[in-house]
């Protein structure tokens, strides 16, 4: 679907002729990849010159220097690990309990009662909030912050699922039934599969979530990982440190949330969203 | 809805309470993991009479100075980018590789750059927000009905008549449930700044209860934070709904 300014330009661009029509192709095409050079050439040439002070930013060559050194030295590949195995296994403690209760909850009406008004309050609610809580409980390792992520994202999941579930096409359940599928067959062979693409976008949400929130245990607690190496040398004024740490996660995050989307145009090549052509400039 | 459906609603985080009051003081749990529901309740009014306002006033502020800012500006810049080619072709790029980064990875740079205070807390805020505002208003905006566009040239309205009183107002329903997003994670970015190093606030405030070993109080402002973050999302939401009547 073309943007409102993008028939503009086409129009435009059948009035012009010639140089000024290749020239703003030109742009189209080129743009992209300006910005993001420029970004990095400026960030280099702005500390280098010396137009910022080394300290608040530090040249980029230093910087890349840096995650190098950490990938030589061993200790990035490790935080790196840590991390991603907290993160995946609260997402996936958090991705069952919330894909079953949301299931369940709205379909056993004492369930539903019970926890209609616990998740109406702890939707909204910071649960980073609770992390002392979770401490004070859970002690200061693993076990804790894995539980606090989990808990951070699980809500999320219970309430795309719960509605996933309810708004499947009436008329698909009907059909199913009147060709003699039972409860059972149902659940599995109708609702959710046509509840996927929801669940998913659900999921999606919370991973986010459970990046955010895992760096912070890491932050809070220490225990290693990419937060806590990154708070560590924002302690001891390391700067390279710190914008390495930046780089890091970003690149680790980057690699996460597209391996997702990966994931669910895989899960979903049945369905027609997959067909469409992708529309994002 | 009646009282009584109200009360009937409610009824489970009534048994939740008695339970908890019930298990610690017969001993069940020990008061060190769990204190009693009462002895948290006048803890609060405690800290009420002593400084919980000041330091929830402090929070509260930080929170919403970089909150403001940042919907301002996220919903500028992304209906700009939605409406003008240029700024999409050269701002786009930039999103997509920022827009997954965890936002709380910043929590360090500011501090670092800006230091303990309110302005580190703000600045956080502000970055974290931005983008999840930036990229929602930009999606809004691009999702505008071509008819209705079409229809406004149609009649003779210029290129800023389109954009402001057509394409802003149309997209406004996503772009509020965009920002609404944000507001719980500018929560989540201030209270983790907060919990991780801060000279006050209510984040400050909770870690300093516990590790002090007054759990009551601890749980007393773990539940003040959770309430404004429940209260901030419920009145968002109503004006919201007030601000798009509207529509119906």
């Amino acid at each position: 679907m073309a943007g409102p300014s993008t028939n503009a330009a086409i129009a435009l661009s059948l009035r012009e002729n010639g140089m000024a029509h290749w020239l703003r192709i030109g742009f189209y095409k080129v743009g992209p990849f300006f910005t993001v050079t420029a970004l990095l050439l400026t960030w280099e040439l702005a500390s280098r010159l010396e137009l910022v002070i080394a300290f608040l930013l530090p040249p980029l060559s230093v910087v890349l220097l840096r995650i190098a050194e950490d990938m030589v030295a061993g200790q990035l590949p490790l935080d790196i690990a840590i991390t991603l195995y907290r993160t995946l296994v609260a997402f996936v403690l958090a991705m069952v309990i919330g894909i079953s209760l949301g299931i369940v909850i709205p379909r056993v009406a004492s369930i539903r009662w019970f926890f209609d008004p616990i998740i109406s309050i702890g939707l909204p609610m910071p649960k980073i909030a609770l992390l002392p809580i979770f401490m004070l409980w859970f002690g200061l390792f693993d076990t804790s912050k894995i539980l606090m992520v989990a808990f951070s994202a699980s809500f999320q999941i219970i309430i795309t699922t719960w509605s996933a579930t309810q708004n499947v096409e009436k008329e698909l359940i009907w059909s199913a039934r009147s060709l003699g599928a039972s409860n059972r067959q149902i659940l599995w062979e109708v609702i959710f599969p046509a509840s996927l693409p929801q669940i998913l976008t659900g999921l999606q949400i919370a991973m986010p979530v459970c990046l955010i929130v895992v760096l912070v245990t890491e932050m809070v607690m220490g225990g290693q990982g990419l937060g806590d190496s990154m708070l560590r040398s924002a302690r001891y004024v390391d700067s390279p440190g710190v914008f390495a740490g930046i780089v890091e996660i970003g690149i680790v995050g980057f690699c996460v949330i597209r391996s997702m989307e990966l994931i669910r145009r895989r899960l979903l090549v049945w369905h027609q969203e997959t067909q469409k052509e992708e529309t994002t400039v | 809805m009646s009282a009584a459906a109200t009360l009937w609603r409610f009824t489970p985080l009534l048994i939740i309470a008695l339970l908890w009051e019930a298990t610690t003081r017969l001993g069940l749990i020990s008061e060190f993991a769990l204190p009693p529901l009462t002895n948290v309740i006048s803890s609060f009014f405690k800290l009420l009479a002593d400084d919980l306002l000041y330091h929830t006033g402090r929070s509260i502020l930080r929170g919403a100075v970089g909150f403001l800012c940042a919907m301002v500006v996220g919903v500028l810049a992304g209906v700009l980018m939605a409406w003008y080619r240029p700024v999409r072709i050269l701002v786009n790029p930039l999103m997509r590789c920022f827009y997954p980064m965890p936002k709380s990875a910043l929590i360090p740079l500011t501090i670092m750059w800006i230091g303990l205070g309110d302005g580190s807390k703000m600045t956080l805020i502000f970055i974290g927000c931005l983008l999840p505002i930036v990229m929602s208003s930009f999606n809004a905006a691009r999702g505008v009905d071509q008819v209705l566009i079409w229809s406004a040239r149609g009649m003779g309205a210029t290129e800023q008549q389109v954009l402001w009183e057509v394409v802003v107002p149309a997209s406004m329903p996503e772009i509020l449930s965009g920002i609404r997003i944000s507001l719980a994670l500018s929560f989540i970015l201030l209270v983790s700044a907060e919990l991780i190093i801060a000279n006050n606030g209510i984040g400050y405030l909770i870690d300093l209860l516990g590790e002090g070993g007054d759990y009551a109080g601890m749980f007393a402002g773990v539940i003040t934070i959770s309430a404004i973050g429940f209260f901030a999302d419920r009145g968002y939401v109503m004006l919201m709904r007030r601000f798009l009547r509207w529509r119906e």
